[in-house]
């Protein structure tokens, strides 16, 4: 194997990873904030990637296509924190589960009655398409190196938004006590449908971008709120800083095993069944991995201990 | 009697006048339509027990349903092709035989439940739900790469597995086994609820650090309860693929566990005929406002959503009232 290749696989897992990132920010924070575990996640996700193919389609844009995505996701997210999710903050999770699993039909349906069944496709723009030769000898897509360039960019944000902003203070007091910071007169409502609205249009944007790479269906939100789901847990719930280090080691073990296994195993089988072994086991490792940070930390690398 | 065993028994007698009505009328598809209802029933029995009893929310239990329907895909399909399923170090045959595939589905989901109920158990609340969902998408993965049993596309059977002295093509005779695997279902999880093992695991549910200073460990009731849990999930997943005559890796999904979930919850949790309640009505639902419009789903969802927000103690609940005592 040529380092080449794995370098190539290893920028291919830096970008599912940050990717993830986006997803699971959203996903922790509202956890962390509002103690509420939210299904439909991944249906913001998918409602990002449609706005922006409608979008695309209509105008050619794919600048607009993104903004649309942003809107479009943040306004539904809004609008759901407003009529449903608000009245789960204080029920069980049991409800919350089932509430927004209720959403991710609505949602999933509602969009195959408004798009149809049929994958819609976003084209990547044409300044972003090519590939660019990094230092190494390395050529890279473009398009891929800017996901992870604006994956970067919106992390380092963020902290800048939870760590030195007003805001950000707030949702931080809110994490450790909600009855406290309403007390001292911050409008607790507002903050939360705020906080909600962030990580919706953080998943719509994800949902974009990666819309671009992959076709944009019905059902595409789900596999990847799993992973994000996957990625908190080891990171720790409620933590910016867990979720960014889940989502990379859980993006590089997902393609570097894909890669390696197979390759691994093959020093002791036969290629064939090393090829089959190895996928098999490819596909379960981030679970593995997920299974092995629990037993050496049951709240996760980054959560508070319980 | 109280008004909760009236509803139960009312249920259980409608869930067999249904299909008795179907057979007279000769309207099998009616009958395969209550077996589907009580199979899944089976299953969503088998997660009340932890969800109910134990307060385990499970979002894996996809995981042992799977478990049960490759169990018999597996024993069938080397029976179909006479080919033995290992010969080393002993010669396994496959079978058709409906009561070995079932121990089998018990012994492959029990295993399963205690490796990850043993992992998973380390932790709680959100984290729970989570690392459960995770586990069954690693046996959904498993079971789309692992090419051996069909991979991606499933495992046909041709031929419906046998039970000694029935005629299991007959949709009668097979709801009558189905309809019995339900009833001892049920009276495990009454006897259970009932017993100093049942009441124990309630305490722990309420207060574990109460259970733990009479010197009980809730790790180990939660584990115990976790595993009969998942395998009563496996023997309606053994009965399921029997029904349906294929078993696929969508049975490993995560949208099955949520279905499962939503069957316990809709009928109302910890209720001993909860699920049944649950799984009769998505079964109805499905049917006829499938039958009205293809995007069902959207319905589902909003009916959900007003049980979850509204209706608190799901449909069994609402008819038999709120319970005061032991909650």
């Amino acid at each position: 194997m040529s380092s080449i290749l794995l370098a190539e696989q290893l920028l291919n897992g830096l970008q599912f990873g940050i990717m993830l990132f986006l997803m699971a920010a959203g996903l922790t924070l509202v956890f962390g904030v509002m103690g509420l575990i939210n299904l439909a996640h991944g249906s913001l996700y998918m409602v990002g990637a449609f706005a922006a193919a409608a979008v695309a389609g209509a105008t050619g844009s794919f600048t607009l296509a993104l903004i649309a995505a942003l809107g479009a996701s943040a306004l539904a997210g809004a609008l759901v924190e407003i009529v449903v999710i608000r009245r789960l903050y204080r029920t069980e999770h049991l409800d919350q589960v089932l509430a927004t699993f209720a959403l991710i039909l609505i949602f999933s349906e509602g969009t195959r009655w408004v798009f149809g069944s049929f994958p819609l496709y976003l084209n990547i723009p044409d300044t972003l398409s090519g590939s660019v030769t990094l230092p190494g000898g390395i050529r890279y897509s473009l398009y891929r190196l800017t996901l992870i360039g604006i994956g970067l960019l919106i992390a380092f944000g963020l902290y800048a938004l939870i760590a030195h902003t007003r805001l950000g203070m707030q949702v931080r007091a809110g994490q450790s006590d909600r009855e406290m910071i309403a007390a001292l007169g911050v409008d607790i409502s507002r903050l939360y449908t705020l906080v909600f609205a962030l990580g919706a249009a953080l998943a719509g944007l994800a949902g974009a971008l990666v819309g671009a790479i992959q076709s944009v269906q019905v059902g595409m939100g789900e596999p990847v709120l799993i992973l994000a789901f996957v990625v908190i847990v080891i990171g720790g719930i409620g933590s910016i800083k867990g979720a960014f280090v889940g989502a990379l080691l859980v993006g590089l073990t997902d393609t570097l095993g894909s890669l390696l296994l197979p390759l691994g195993l093959a020093w002791f089988m036969e290629p064939s069944a090393a090829a089959s072994s190895g996928a098999v086991l490819a596909s379960m490792s981030i679970y593995i991995l997920m299974a092995a940070v629990l037993m050496i930390r049951p709240s996760g690398l980054f959560g508070v201990r319980q | 009697m109280s008004r909760e065993s009236i509803v139960n028994v009312v249920l259980m007698l409608g869930m067999l006048a249904v299909p008795l009505w179907a057979y007279s009328a000769d309207e099998p598809f009616i009958i395969t339509l209550t077996t589907r209802a009580a199979i899944l029933a089976i299953a969503g029995v088998g997660l009340n027990m932890a969800l109910g009893q134990g307060g385990l929310v499970s979002l894996g239990h996809a995981m042992f349903f799977g478990l049960g329907g490759y169990s018999m895909g597996i024993l069938a399909s080397h029976a179909q092709t006479y080919t033995p399923l290992m010969t080393w170090p002993v010669v396994i045959e496959g079978t058709s035989s409906m009561p070995v595939i079932w121990l089998l589905a018990l012994l492959m989901s029990g295993i399963a439940a205690l490796i990850t109920g043993a992992l998973s158990l380390r932790t709680s609340g959100v984290y729970f739900i989570m690392i459960t969902l995770a586990f069954g998408q690693m046996f959904y993965y498993f079971a789309v790469s692992w090419p051996a049993y069909g991979g991606d596309d499933g495992l046909s059977i041709y031929v419906r597995n046998q039970f000694p002295g029935l005629n299991t093509l007959d949709p009668i005779q097979f709801f009558a086994i189905v309809y019995g695997v339900l009833l001892l279902a049920l009276t495990l999880a009454g006897i259970i609820a009932r017993s100093p093992f049942g009441l124990a695991l309630n305490a722990a549910r309420q207060s574990p650090a109460r259970v733990e200073a009479v010197g009980i460990s809730p790790y180990r009731l939660r584990l115990a309860v976790y595993v009969l849990s998942g395998m009563v999930t496996g023997l309606a997943g053994a009965l399921f693929a029997d029904l349906n005559r294929f078993v696929s890796p969508s049975m490993f999904s995560w949208q099955t566990s949520g279905e499962i979930m939503v069957f316990v919850i809709l009928g109302g949790v910890a209720r001993l005929c909860g699920p049944v309640a649950g799984a009769a009505v998505f079964i109805a639902l499905e049917h006829f406002l499938g039958g009205l419009s293809e995007y069902w789903h959207v319905y589902l969802g909003a009916l959900l959503l007003v049980i979850v927000l509204f209706a608190r103690g799901g449909l069994v609940g609402l008819v038999a009232g709120q319970r005061h005592a032991h909650d």
